[in-house]
């Protein structure tokens, strides 16, 4: 099957739906990619698999992209394929597979119903850039017929903070867009900080996008609860111990990997918040701290 | 083999009191302990009720005498003089204790056998040669006689110098797996079977774990680090070693602090190698720190909470690692997790001689009669434990895992067993 094919499956599915999680469309077009792969044996359907989500990962350089890959690799060979005949073996993953992914398209719904209560009536929140579950999230408790209003900062430099100041006003939310370099200047005004997350490290550390560190900081120093919203299958196998730490492939745009010449003149998309900075994570496996990410990590992946 | 008593007298509840005798003897070899309770005669009016309780113990191993003042702290805890080997009191023929033990022991006493890993191989090793020379007396099992045979060997080494987290797991395994042998074996497949699992136990738990944590921890080397280590840890230097062998280019400072100073050990090992060096005393952990980019530390056993139990020194220099903001990673294989919980270093440690202490510099000697001055005591500790906020990350050979997450491994190799 041509990658090049795949790589428009994958796109073609993000702009039909843009309500959907990057990593559930990769995820849809490995299916895909399962489902018309023609290779004789079980090795070559893994190796053709892991080629392909190397692929994608070349197209769209977001960590939940290489997490959910990863994930839906280890789900469908956990199954005993001790079928001799092949594509009875495929069958089976396909079965799974197609499972792996009901479950995940449930996860946003899951965290949303156990986050929405952390948010009293008359509270102040603030978010950072664009999220789908934080928006989510929101949603469900302005259904639950909370007043509540919101600041969103900017996030610079692609201004996806004032997509979901648009979305949130569509929901009736109040919503203040405000500078990133402001964020200091609202902490005192704010009772927490929901922020989503691209990808969960096995520290309990996020990766999200860049400003997500210093507002971190800046709400531990006011002693203000930081959540962090984010499905499962964005818990990650990386280990990061600070920002340098984190791989060049997950910290530019996919775009600027293959052109830029020295990427230290390029700016970071993403940055690692340390789990010393997290109050709680909501995960569709439940409300977690984030040492116990470790222990979910340690019974997802071994 | 000798047998002296051990008298106490016990208050009934609610009873009368009354004076408990001094202990004669006390052993600590609690498996050769037989209680008897024995009513008094009637006729001794304040010891009406009273029941005596009788200890006959059989006395095989001879106890080590504490050495020195103890500082009050740590009076819970033996003091060992490395000049008085328990073996001098062990009278010849010593028919209880293997050859190769008593070897063992005067080895760890006197410090030949230093560090976690190599005390473990050597008494893995020790107990090798006592399986291949023991023979099954008649009307007796392998497994329950071998078993017992131990006892007196492992409490004599306790006596040399306190087991370790280490041996405490490796002990544990042995038993288990000669207790495991079914009874209809023969002799000699039984003891074939057995050595074969001593020597599988050191290949994974210790060889082949040290080559999986290298290579997780290799990935954390980047060029142009700076690594600090402190003391020498077996496992730290290999890590170093395979790193340099895959051009990783980086330069380490190794801190060492007295009276072991153990650190000139890992220099060598490392100079040798022709990896670049830096050699400071732990004062001056402050004053490098700014340069460093990464501490490595090795680890005497991890504990159930999360704690880190290493050589004494190793808690400071996470601190101030942590105060420089410089990510401390901890290397430890998995048989040196413990189930033990500890927050502070006094409940449990070891005391090392006081000797040791006394430094003879420009010919004098300035505390060289300490032990006349009554109020004071030479504290000589061997370990000290590291909270886990101070630790950034562990590497054991199950992968990279938060110090807070070492019940979880704990949980799983119980599950495996």
């Amino acid at each position: 099957v041509d990658n090049r094919k795949l790589v428009e499956y994958f796109r073609t599915q993000m702009s039909q739906d843009p309500d959907v999680a990057s990593a559930v469309a990769a995820i849809r077009s490995l299916l895909e990619f399962l489902k018309r792969d023609q290779s004789e044996t079980i090795l070559g359907l893994r190796e053709n698999l892991t080629k392909a989500i190397g692929r994608l990962q070349e197209a769209d350089s977001s960590v939940a992209v290489s997490s959910g890959g990863e994930l839906f690799l280890r789900f469908i060979s956990l199954t005993s394929l001790e079928n001799p005949d092949l594509s009875q073996c495929r069958n089976v993953m396909i079965e799974r597979g197609e499972l792996f992914l009901k479950k995940i398209s449930l996860s946003r719904g899951k965290v949303a119903k156990l986050c929405h209560t952390f948010i009293k009536d008359g509270a102040k929140i603030l978010t950072h850039s664009s999220s789908r579950v934080v928006l989510k999230v929101l949603e469900s408790a302005a259904a639950d017929k909370k007043r509540f209003t919101v600041y969103v900062t900017e996030s610079q430099p692609d201004s996806a903070g004032k997509l979901m100041a648009d979305k949130l006003r569509r929901l009736n939310i109040p919503v203040t867009v405000v500078l990133d370099a402001a964020v200091g200047y609202i902490m005192e005004k704010v009772d927490l900080v929901i922020v989503g997350a691209e990808g969960v490290v096995e520290s309990g550390g996020i990766i999200n996008k860049i400003g997500t560190y210093q507002m971190a900081v800046c709400s531990k120093a006011h002693n203000k609860p930081f959540y962090v919203v984010a499905e499962s299958f964005k818990f990650v196998r990386l280990y990061p111990l600070n920002q340098q730490d984190v791989p060049h492939r997950f910290k530019y745009k996919a775009d600027t990997l293959k052109t830029a010449e020295d990427l230290n003149q390029e700016h970071p998309i993403i940055d690692y918040t340390p789990p010393s900075l997290i109050t709680l994570l909501f995960t569709d496996l439940g409300v977690l701290t984030p040492s116990a990410v470790s222990d979910e990590l340690i019974k997802l992946y071994l | 083999s000798k047998t002296l008593f051990f008298i106490s007298f016990e208050p009934f509840r609610g009873g009368l009191d009354c004076a408990t005798v001094e202990p004669l003897f006390y052993c600590s070899v609690s498996s050769d302990l037989e209680e008897k309770r024995i009513p008094l005669p009637s006729n001794s009016q304040s010891l009406q009720s009273c029941t005596v309780t009788v200890f006959i113990l059989f006395l095989q191993i001879p106890l080590r005498s504490d050495y020195g003042y103890k500082v009050s702290l740590f009076s819970h805890l033996h003091q060992y003089s490395r000049k008085a080997p328990l073996t001098q009191q062990i009278s010849i023929p010593a028919t209880v204790i293997h050859p190769s033990i008593v070897r063992l022991g005067l080895q760890y006493s006197q410090g030949i056998v230093a560090g976690s890993n190599a005390r473990s191989v050597a008494l893995l090793h020790a107990f090798k040669q006592v399986i291949q020379d023991y023979s099954t007396p008649p009307n007796e099992e392998l497994p329950r006689d071998l078993v017992n045979k131990l006892k007196p060997y492992i409490s004599f080494l306790n006596q040399c110098r306190p087991l370790s987290a280490s041996m405490g797991n490796a002990i544990k395994y042995i038993k288990k797996e000669i207790s495991n042998i079914p009874s209809q074996c023969k002799e000699e497949e039984a003891k074939k079977k057995l050595l074969l699992c001593i020597d599988n136990y050191v290949n994974e738990k210790i060889t082949l774990a040290a080559k999986a944590i290298s290579k997780c921890a290799i990935d954390k080397i980047s060029d142009g680090d700076v690594i600090l280590v402190y003391g020498c840890s077996s496992l730290v230097n290999h890590i170093l070693c395979e790193a340099f062998e895959k051009q990783r280019k980086f330069r380490v400072i190794v801190v060492d602090s007295r009276p072991r100073l153990e650190g000139r050990e890992a220099l060598r090992r490392l100079v040798k190698r022709g990896i670049r060096c830096t050699y400071v005393l732990i004062s001056a952990v402050s004053y490098i720190l700014p340069e460093v980019s990464k501490v490595f530390l090795g680890a005497h056993a991890l504990l159930a909470n999360g704690y880190v139990m290493s050589r004494v020194g190793t808690s400071q220099i996470a601190l101030v690692a942590k105060a420089y903001n410089v990510p401390v990673l901890v290397c430890c294989e998995t048989y040196k997790f413990c189930e033990r919980v500890q927050t502070d270093s006094f409940v449990s440690n070891e005391l090392d001689d006081p000797d040791d202490l006394i430094v003879t510099r420009e010919g004098k000697t300035q505390l060289a009669d300490w032990q006349s001055v009554k109020s004071l005591g030479l504290l000589n500790l061997v370990y000290d434990v590291t909270p886990p906020d101070f630790v950034d990350l562990v590497i054991t050979e199950l992968g990279m895992i938060p110090c807070t997450s070492v019940p979880v491994v704990l949980r799983v190799k119980n599950v495996d067993q």
